[in-house]
């Protein structure tokens, strides 16, 4: 199984960093999320379930995230989840991080086509 | 409570998961229908989006649990409803195993009380016994295997140490008790001043006897052992300080020494002071046995060369008396060999004890391979499940895990009743086991034994567990093949598996069974020795002392023995009574040392050691001790102190060529001893056993010295009375005894009252628990080989039905089918035996200090058990294999 979740991963907590983003912009339940991120990255990105849940769970454990009772489009019942300020923390420190590391990434690519 | 609320949330958080995922495939199924899809259509699709909704709701649970040990719960919770489901399995496992760990941990128990755990006593690896050779004194390894301390060593060795912190010597002794009930006999332990010191426990009350207690022109103070104190005295502290009156003198109690307090291996009632004197002392009288504590840091051999130059201090510094060479002592080459005070106290006990705890683990094996067993026809019965399982992907590991969690459940199952089996087993151990085992009373079960039981239980578990793992846990190539076999006959391979443990049962079986009989012969060739004296059971005996403060003329003390005899032999139904110094087998402490025969120039010569011994008349005829020639001692030579004698057989032949030869000859003990005539010449007695050599022993008169000199007179005032009557061993009995005493003498004590036959039995009480012991592992064994046995060949012919009806069909012979099933446990028991025979040959070189009269290697024993076992095998499989040729063709073709 971890073999599986590595390589739809781009990179190790890729996912969370999707799954916090898109849940600062509201709350929303796990189908919402999904077909959330498809949408945004124009079907290039496509979040596998089998990996979704689990990794919701251990945010829901490790405080980045939080969830409550509520329904969905249709009214059925479903849980909703939110990111907590932990989350948000967690998600700035990792989008920099992200970020220096693209960054870097770049330059080397760039060096190595000239 | 809070671990409570913690599992409530958790359910929680699990309906909200599935709530989510339920949510998550009903959105996408609407959504699919909205793009036109019919909704039944629509709700596989999104199901096949998903995925494996179980798993993945499995592993989203995950990140919840504390993984690892809930997926063993869980399969634990399996193990038990499996087990649940056949009970006649799990009993059977665990009876199995509950027997074979319980006997393993209640002879492990007496194996670590007796030999593994210290002695009692403060820093224990510092005590040391004073052993000493004496390889230069010919003869006296044949009643001792080691040279007593003599007066005079202990204070060479206490004044001139450099090695020991403390060093003592002691004696076993007793005395008798009067004013307090009935006159009675203790067990004293006569010491002498450095061996409380040694041993270094405190007084319970009051205090140590102290060198003042040591005077030997005073009366010193005594110690009780905690058991008299209670016994005679209720446990009253204010005992101390009160007198007793010990051998009719008045001595002071100076304290009580502790529950289970014992000087060395010694059980005493009475410590008593030896108050030596050593302006008396000379370089002879090797009676005491010493002890000594190690200074810190000081190890053996040191300690060795430190009492090797103490030897020679000694025979510088004292003598035998005016004339005599003080160095003459050197041809004896005495030679100290210090042991480590345990390896004294534990004794020869040890060689038994690890041929048991070996033969019980060999048990245990053989119980394994049939858990395994049953095990392995367990997995297989799963194996249909097992491949499915696999096929739909779970791993090798996962299956592995659980076939190894059920037999360690099994395993611990088995241990827990096992502690209960090996608590009743150590009861019956103990109470089978030698009454002079040593450390009998510190037997337990302890931190240690149930250690032992955990890791016995876990191994085991995993020894049994392993072979069906090995054997059945599939790899992915396997799958397809797995799932074949419904129709065909068993495979080579997994038949090879059982037939193995079968071979490995056989052999061990084999082993146990050459050990058990060879100890059953071993006990036969010991019945078979005359011990010189007969019918033991019609034997009474019981010991009896006149102290020197009680009758101080060594005449009256014989005349007393005299009447007592009279009074004895009046009993109605005695025939005869006689007394001696000491009977066979009492292990009473031996009196020896060299004679010389008249016209033999000893000139530098070095004599041998002979045994003494002291009879009246009457006593060799009472024992039934033949005379091979000439006659017995008369009361009148007896008390005209007439110098004669009596010769064993051996020494006989050994001084004068024949016993007839020997009537008539003279010998003395020293020189200016009167010559002592031989008169009578009687068989070789066993005196230490039937097992061990007659020693060459000289029979003096009970009376002996110089007549003329009222003072130089001495008599035996310790003997054990021998009665020869068909009431031996009866209480009725025994208290006419008493009356016969105490009509002669009401002071008087009786102690050590037994028949020959208890005595005899003692003696072999090693062979005989050996023999017992070995004899349950051997039929254990023999029953658990022959269950292996018919178990699978039953298997076999259950798994060949189909190919056997084919057979039938093809025209094959019923008795020929019977002798192919026959055969093949034939063969596996061939191997068996093979193997078994040449493990044999080799183990049983360990317990040869056991055996007696016969070799390790037997040849009636290499026979016949190899044989019982191949009837056994016979047997076994038989049963089956009447089965397989009664099958009815058109059944067995029709069968699964």
């Amino acid at each position: 199984m971890a073999k599986d979740t590595d390589r739809r991963d781009l990179f190790p907590g890729a996912l969370e960093i999707m799954i916090l983003q898109t849940l600062r912009l509201r709350p929303m339940h796990g189908y919402a999320l999904v077909k959330h991120i498809k949408q945004v990255s124009d079907n290039l990105l496509e979040v596998e379930e089998g990996s979704l849940y689990p990794a919701l769970q251990r945010m829901l454990k490790g405080g980045l995230l939080e969830s409550e009772m509520g329904t969905s489009a249709k009214g059925r019942p479903t849980r909703i989840y939110r990111v907590t300020d932990a989350g948000l923390r967690h998600l700035e420190k990792e989008i920099s991080s992200f970020e220096k590391m693209f960054s870097g990434i770049t330059r080397v690519l760039a060096v190595a086509r000239a | 409570m809070q671990g409570l609320s913690r599992l409530f949330r958790r359910r929680q958080r699990y309906d909200d998961l599935s709530a989510s995922i339920r949510e998550h495939i009903a959105e996408r199924t609407d959504e699919l229908v909205d793009e036109g899809m019919p909704r039944l259509q629509a709700e596989q699709v999104a199901r096949r989006e998903f995925g494996n909704v179980t798993l993945i709701e499995e592993r989203s649970r995950e990140v919840w649990q504390w993984a690892a040990s809930e997926r063993i719960a869980a399969d634990l919770k399996f193990v038990f409803r499996r087990l649940r489901k056949s009970p006649g399995f799990a009993a059977t496992v665990l009876l199995t195993l509950a027997i074979g760990i319980g006997a393993n941990t209640a002879v492990f128990s007496v194996l670590n009380s007796v030999l593994l755990r210290p002695l009692p006593y403060p820093e224990p690896q510092e005590l040391v016994s004073l052993h000493l050779n004496a390889p230069g004194a010919p003869g006296l390894a044949e009643f001792r295997n080691e040279l007593r301390l003599s007066a005079s060593m202990y204070f060479t060795f206490a004044a001139h140490n450099r090695t020991f912190q403390f060093v003592g010597v002691w004696g076993p002794g007793t005395a008798s008790i009067t004013g307090l009930a009935q006159p009675e006999q203790v067990n004293t332990a006569q010491i002498s001043d450095g061996v409380l010191e040694t041993l270094n426990v405190p007084a319970l009350v009051g205090q140590w006897l102290t060198p003042a207690d040591q005077d030997a022109h005073g009366l010193g103070r005594v110690m009780l052992s905690y058991g008299y104190w209670q016994r005679r005295f209720g446990g009253d502290p204010g005992v101390v300080g009160r007198t007793i009156s010990v051998n009719s003198q008045s001595r002071v109690i100076a304290g009580v020494m502790p529950r289970g307090f014992k000087v060395v291996n010694y059980d005493f009632d009475l410590l008593v002071p030896l108050a030596l004197d050593p302006t008396k002392e000379i370089l002879a009288g090797f009676a005491y046995r010493g002890i000594a504590r190690l200074r810190p840091g000081v190890a053996i051999p040191q300690a060795n060369a430190d009492a090797a130059r103490l030897l020679n201090v000694w025979m510088d510094s004292w003598s035998n008396g005016p004339g005599s060479d003080p160095h003459w002592y050197l041809r004896w080459e005495i030679t100290p060999a210090l042991q480590p005070l345990k390896d004294a106290v534990v004794g020869s006990i040890n060689s038994v004890l690890w041929v048991i705890m070996g033969t019980i683990g060999v048990v245990m094996l053989i119980a394994c391979t049939n858990v395994a067993n049953l095990l392995l026809v367990r997995a297989d019965a799963r194996q249909q499940e097992l491949s499915i399982r696999s096929a739909l992907g779970a791993g090798k590991w996962r299956i592995a895990r659980e076939l190894l969690l059920e037999s360690l459940t099994l395993g611990l199952l088995g241990g827990a009743a096992g502690v209960a089996v090996a608590y009743g087993g150590l009861r019956l151990l103990t109470a089978i086991g030698p009454e002079n085992l040593p450390r009998l009373s510190e037997i337990s079960l302890d931190g240690w034994s149930v250690a032992f039981t955990l890791v016995l239980s876990v191994l085991s578990g995993l020894l049994f567990g392993a072979i069906p793992v090995l054997r059945y846990v599939p790899s992915r190539q396997h799958l397809t093949l797995l799932g074949t076999t419904r129709t065909a006959s068993v495979g080579r391979e997994r038949q090879r598996g059982r037939n193995l443990l079968v071979v490995a049962q056989v052999a061990m079986a084999l082993v146990l069974l050459i050990g058990a009989v060879l100890m059953i012969r071993t006990f036969l060739a010991m019945r078979n020795v005359d011990p010189g004296f007969s019918d033991p059971a019609s034997l009474q005996v019981m010991r009896l002392s006149i102290p020197e403060t009680l009758v101080r003329d060594s005449t009256t003390v014989v005349r007393m023995q005299n009447s007592i005899i009279n009074k004895l032999a009046a009993i109605p139904g005695v025939s005869s009574a006689g007394f001696a110094a000491s009977v066979p087998m009492s292990g009473a402490e031996p009196s020896w040392d060299e004679i010389l025969i008249e016209g033999k120039n000893y000139e530098g010569d070095n004599p041998p050691m002979r045994l003494y011994n002291y009879i009246s008349p009457g006593y060799f005829h009472t024992a039934g001790t033949r005379f091979v020639a000439g006659r017995d001692f008369t009361w009148a030579e007896i008390y005209s102190v007439r110098p004669i004698g009596i010769v064993s057989e051996g020494l006989a032949g050994e001084l004068w060529g024949s016993p007839g030869a020997a009537i008539g000859k003279h010998f003395r003990e020293f020189e200016s001893q009167p010559w002592h005539e031989v008169v009578g010449v009687v068989q070789d007695v066993r005196e230490n056993g039937v097992d061990q050599v007659s020693p060459a022993t000289v029979y003096w008169p009970p009376l002996m010295g110089d007549p003329s000199v009222l003072e130089k007179l001495g008599a035996w005032r310790t003997v054990y009375f021998a009665l020869r009557t068909p009431r031996a061993g009866m209480q009725s009995l025994v208290s006419d005894m008493q009356q016969a005493v105490w009509s002669v003498n009401a002071n008087v004590p009786v102690t050590d009252v037994s028949t020959m036959q208890e005595i005899y039995s003692d003696s072999m009480a090693r062979t005989s628990f050996t023999l017992v012991m070995l004899a349950i592992a051997g039929s254990m064994a023999l029953v658990l080989g022959i269950i292996g046995i018919y178990g699978v060949i039953s298997y076999t012919v259950s798994r060949r039905t189909r190919e056997i009806g084919i057979r039938l069909a093809l025209g094959a012979q019923r008795t020929e089918l019977r002798w192919m099933f026959v055969r093949s446990a034939l063969v596996l028991t061939a191997i068996g035996v093979g193997i078994g025979v040449a493990a044999a040959a080799g183990l049983t070189r360990l317990m040869k200090s056991l055996l007696f009269g016969i070799s390790p290697l037997d040849p009636f024993t290499y026979a016949a058990v190899p044989l019982v076992l191949a009837v056994a095998a016979v047997l076994a499989s038989y049963l089956p294999a009447r089965r397989a040729a009664s099958v009815d063709p058109v059944e067995a073709l029709r069968a699964e």
